[in-house]
């Protein structure tokens, strides 16, 4: 019998469990689980502070998922070395456990900077696991002040889902502008005044160069005095297990479009990989869920012996603050069109004849549509575009192109 | 697997599915009391624009990106129809940036809802279907695109 | 201009606890009757607009609408009604000949409700249509009046062309343009499916129905539209069509914006032009000219082809019969007063031609008395609205109907009569692409093939309530019939007797 090791235990490595169990159903799968908790959704996080949802319904599946999908899960303990040429992998409480295929979904860690004095600082909290978020929860009050440094994606998400927890919130970022990594200048305008009518104040293009106890001396030179600091930096994908055993790293574990590893029989799946974004053209981190997901599927189903192909993960956002809807896929290469009315921002990208990228805020109607359009490589000239880009509509595919998405199975 | 497919062709653009899909879902026994003064909801929605219309709703993808990528793990596949728990929907609204038919939108409170083909309801068949004055919405099994 | 206002006809009734404001009433109404008011937050209606067909009604998903008619009444006597009045304010108004659809709407006498069919009681048992065969076939054509045998005294089976019904009801002449590509669409599936046939009237057979030519009728009317070799070929018969019921003696007129392209191709002519049938077919002024236009038909066709010689019922029917009976046609169809149009001046509509069955009566009495009764089969047209309409109609010597407006009905039309607009809400009698598309075939169709199957099952019943197994025993048949409430007059030319005798 075949036996399969899953280092992870979140979204990638649900993938990867039900990626091998769609070609094989009686193979042996170890699941090394570094949380203590069963599969959770973590960008859920800021959503369970903000009372939408909780600790049960957080769950990414249901109770019965490892034993449904044959699984023995090792709970609370790290994978501390490979071995590929044995084809096996130990663990931190000295089990070694050997593998005909195995799955690297070890996911990714907070990033600290070595800030001055932060070892000062008595309430200092990450925002990216359960743990993390019950320890921050603990610590809110009414009347907190709360320092969040990093405005992109976590911290924002975590600034929404405290903000009627606490007294205030000021979020600092280096960058320019809010959601960075996501967003244009403009756009990144409408989103922070409208997360400031919603009582969030922001420092940008500064940053705390030195704690001392509650207090922040900022960069520019302005203090702030904070009761609760959390730590939104970035991220750093946890790339050791397979880099130590020889694998190709970058900043992520290096994969190719079937999710394998350099090293023979090792897969890696989710936030730990560098993998290809088809609509930039080059390798990158691609820390979103629904690529986790696919990815780890993907490993799975060929781990398992099927053949499977995953060649069009791009980059995309769908993010809400406070009622405001974001959404954001592929590149913002190319050339740039705009469509703007009240409260409503549509920017696209195309290069080559096709769709690389969009920013839409305020109107995300059937933005799968644009999605599909970068995903599938569908050329701008078979289609009518400009038509759908006041509203996003099934009317810019030809008539044959429709009658196959709506008069077959598809 | 019955799915429901749509024919252009034959669309009338009059828009009767979504108030029939509205009443459907609305638990009602009346149409008049349900929808009487208020926005409606579908999860079926007419496109289109003088010349052409017709209605989407969800495919019931073989492979749905939307249960891959749902970031609450609200959406699964029950024997081929795809279907959210909306106790879980956190209204991301990622299931809609992925659809590629522009199938889903959300409920009036913001959470996502979905075609179930009416499995869930009193109707026992897609009320989309029943109600098409002109059977521009069937509701049957077809195995290769067409 | 002068005050010129008339009330309109009809009140759109909204039940306010019922409207959900849909808007439904609103995109399917081409007439533009419906619409939303912002300010009030609720549907309004100008009724002035309505014409009462009923989509409205039909699709509202609450019942929330009835049309009804308006009781605001001018002060009308016996003589002057107020129809009579408004009228007259109209063509003070314009100037010009008013137009009107479909049949006659007066209340002149419909002779069908005063006939009354026999039944076998006792001597004569009845048949059971479940139990027993009984047989609606009917084959129409020229049926030879003497036994030919060749030299070796075998007999000569050759016989003229014939069509063969599996039920004697045929879908009657309307026209590509006249009525939609989905409402021809509808008749010619329903009639291929039935073993009956359509007609496809006087513009030409659309390139997508020649694959139903074994169920079609193609017609040549005065205006010759799109006819060549190929379309008289293409059907099963040939029908000449010299006059409709519902405006003898008068030509016809499709207005240039229904001449769109497809129909400008099936017609051969140009795209927006008026498309005129002249009153009289100009090659024909005398049964010999008549005969000319027949034999050329038939040469074209190579014999094969019954020729249909159409004509309205009119005063001296009897004596046009013979002579057409007598012109080398196969079939002489006689169409009714009462028969439909898709646009017809109101005079003549309502005061021009005689009723079928009156006209039948004296054609086919006519021709057996002259020993011509075989040259030709009748159909009879013009209002057949029921199975025992056919009965009647063959047991008064009709060898076949034939049904246009229970045809439409099927597919939709709720008789507002009001095709001459170009706007029909039922995607029957316009050539508005969003309003064809409104008639899907698979439904129309399907609709056509359930009508005809009851009026079949109906007529089995009957026939066998007569004793009766074949429609062929029933053809003139008069026994079978009765008068109710019928001057001697009228019993004499339909040559039945009065109910008691």
């Amino acid at each position: 019998m075949s036996r399969y090791v899953i280092v992870g235990n979140g979204t990638a490595a649900v993938g990867c469990i039900e990626g091998i169990r769609r070609v094989n159903t009686d193979a042996e799968i170890t699941v090394v689980s570094e949380e203590n908790h069963s599969v959770y959704s973590r960008p859920l996080i800021s959503y369970y502070l903000e009372g939408k949802t909780d600790l049960e319904r957080m769950k990414y599946r249901g109770d019965d998922f490892y034993e449904k999908n044959g699984c023995r899960v090792i709970y609370g303990v790290r994978a501390t070395a490979l071995d590929p040429s044995a084809k096996t992998v130990t663990l931190e409480n000295g089990e070694t456990l050997s593998y005909d295929a195995l799955c690297s979904a070890t996911g990714s860690r907070p990033f600290v900077p070595p800030f001055e004095g932060l070892d000062t600082v008595k309430q200092t909290f990450s925002f990216m696991t359960l743990d993390d978020v019950l320890a921050l929860e603990s610590a809110l009050t009414d009347t907190a002040r709360v320092l969040i440094v990093g405005a992109g994606l976590i911290g924002l998400k975590c600034a929404e889902g405290i903000r009627d927890r606490v007294g205030s919130i000021t979020v600092c970022d280096l960058a320019d502008r809010v959601l960075s990594s996501i967003l244009d200048t403009d756009c990144a305008a409408l989103v922070q005044s409208h997360l400031e009518e919603n009582g969030i104040r922001f420092m940008l293009q500064d940053s705390a160069a030195r704690f001392d106890g509650n207090t922040a001396y900022m960069k520019s030179g302005q203090t702030v005095e904070f009761d609760i600091l959390v730590l939104a930096v970035g991220v750093r994908a946890n790339i050791e297990l397979v880099k130590d055993a020889g694998g190709e790293t970058g900043r992520g574990i290096l994969i190719n479009n079937r999710m394998e590893t350099s090293l023979p029989h090792v897969f890696a799946a989710g936030d730990c990989t560098e993998g290809y974004d088809a609509s930039a053209g080059m390798r990158r981190v691609l820390a979103i869920l629904p690529n986790a997901y696919m990815q780890g599927h993907t490993a799975g189903v060929n781990m398992a012996g099927g053949d499977a192909v995953f060649d069009n993960a791009i980059p995309m956002n769908s993010i809400g603050f406070f009622g405001l809807h974001t959404m954001t896929a592929g590149s913002g290469d190319g050339e740039m069109t705009e469509e703007r009315s009240e409260g409503i921002v549509k920017r696209f990208f195309t290069k080559d004849g096709l769709l690389k990228g969009f920013m839409l805020i305020g109107q995300t109607d059937r933005a799968g549509i644009y999605t599909s359009l970068i995903r599938e490589k569908i050329p701008l000239d078979t289609i009518d575009l400009e038509l759908t880009k006041q509203a996003a509509s099934n009317l810019i595919f030809s008539q044959d192109t429709r009658k196959k998405k709506f008069g077959g199975v598809v | 697997m019955k799915r429901v497919y749509v024919n252009e062709e034959w669309c009338l653009g009059c828009h009767l599915c979504e108030y029939n899909c509205a009443f459907a879902n609305s638990g009602m026994k009346d149409m008049a009391l349900a929808l009487k003064d208020k926005k409606i909801f579908p999860r079926i929605h007419v496109e289109g624009d003088d010349r052409i219309t017709f209605a989407v709703s969800c495919r019931h993808c073989t492979d749905p990106l939307c249960v891959k990528s749902c970031i609450a793990g609200a959406i699964s596949v029950l024997d081929g129809v795809v279907c959210i728990d909306q106790t879980k929907c956190v209204g991301c609204l990622t299931c809609v940036l992925v659809c590629p038919y522009g199938a889903l939108a959300p409920g009036e409170s913001g959470v996502m809802q979905k075609c179930e083909l009416c499995m869930g309801n009193a109707c026992g068949a897609p009320a989309c279907v029943t109600g098409c004055p002109n059977n521009a919405i069937v509701y049957e099994e077809r195995n290769d695109a067409t | 201009m002068g005050v010129s206002f008339i009330y309109p006809e009809f009140e759109v009734v909204r039940n306010a606890t019922r409207c959900i404001a849909c808007r439904v009433c609103e995109r399917q109404c081409a007439n533009e009757v419906h619409a939303f008011s912002e300010e009030r937050g609720a549907m309004v209606s100008d009724e002035a607009k309505c014409v009462n067909c009923q989509r409205c009604v039909s699709l509202c998903p609450t019942r929330a609408l009835k049309i009804v008619k308006s009781d605001c009444r001018l002060r009308e006597n016996a003589n002057w009604q107020d129809d009579t009045i408004k009228e007259i304010y109209k063509q003070a108004d314009s100037g010009g000949v008013l137009l009107s659809s479909m049949g006659n709407p007066k209340p002149l006498p419909v002779y069908w409700h005063k006939i009354l069919i026999n039944a076998s009681q006792v001597t004569n048992p009845p048949i059971d249509p479940l139990r027993e065969p009984m047989e609606t076939r009917v084959f129409l054509g020229k049926k030879p009046t003497v036994i030919r045998r060749d030299e070796n005294g075998r007999l000569d089976c050759q016989l003229p062309p014939q069509i063969e019904l599996a039920m004697p009801v045929m879908f009657s002449a309307m026209s590509y343009g006249s009525i939609s590509y989905n409402a021809h669409a509808s008749l010619a599936r329903a009639a291929t499916e039935l073993g009956i046939l359509y007609n496809t009237g006087e513009g030409g057979l659309h390139e997508d129905f020649y694959q139903y030519g074994s169920h079609t009728i193609v017609q040549v009317a005065s205006g010759r539209f799109g006819v060549h070799e190929g379309y008289l070929n293409a059907g099963a018969a040939i029908e000449i069509k010299m006059g409709q019921g519902a405006k003898p003696g008068i030509g016809g007129h499709l207005p240039g914006e229904k001449i769109v392209e497809d129909v400008s191709r099936t017609r051969m002519i140009p795209q927006g032009t008026d498309a005129i049938s002249p009153a009289p077919h100009h090659d024909i002024y005398s049964i010999e000219d008549l005969r000319q236009l027949v034999f050329s038909l038939k040469e074209a066709t190579n014999y094969q082809k019954p020729v249909i010689v159409k004509v309205a019922a009119v005063h001296n029917i009897a004596a046009i019969a013979s002579g057409i009976a007598r012109s080398g046609a196969d079939i002489i169809a006689i169409d009714g007063f009462r028969g439909g149009t898709g646009a017809a001046p109101t005079r003549i509509r309502d005061n021009v031609g005689i009723p079928i069955e009156l006209a039948l009566a004296a054609v086919d009495q006519r021709l057996r008395d002259e020993g011509i009764r075989g040259n030709v089969s009748l159909i009879a047209g013009g209002s057949i609205r029921s199975a025992a309409d056919v009965v009647k109609a063959i047991a008064l010597g009709a060898d076949a109907c034939y049904v246009a407006t229970a045809a439409l009905l099927a597919l939709g039309c709720h008789l507002c009569r009001t095709c001459q607009s170009g706007k029909c809400n039922w995607g029957i009698a316009t050539q508005r692409p969003d309003l064809v598309k409104r008639l899907n075939p698979d439904l129309g169709s399907q609709r056509l093939v359930n009508l005809m199957t009851a009026w079949r099952h109906e007529i089995m019943e009957i026939m066998g309530g007569m004793g009766i197994n074949s429609i062929e025993a029933l053809k003139g048949n008069r026994l079978m019939l009765r008068g109710v409430g019928l001057n001697e007059k009228e019993l004499q030319i339909l040559g039945i007797s009065h109910a008691g005798e």
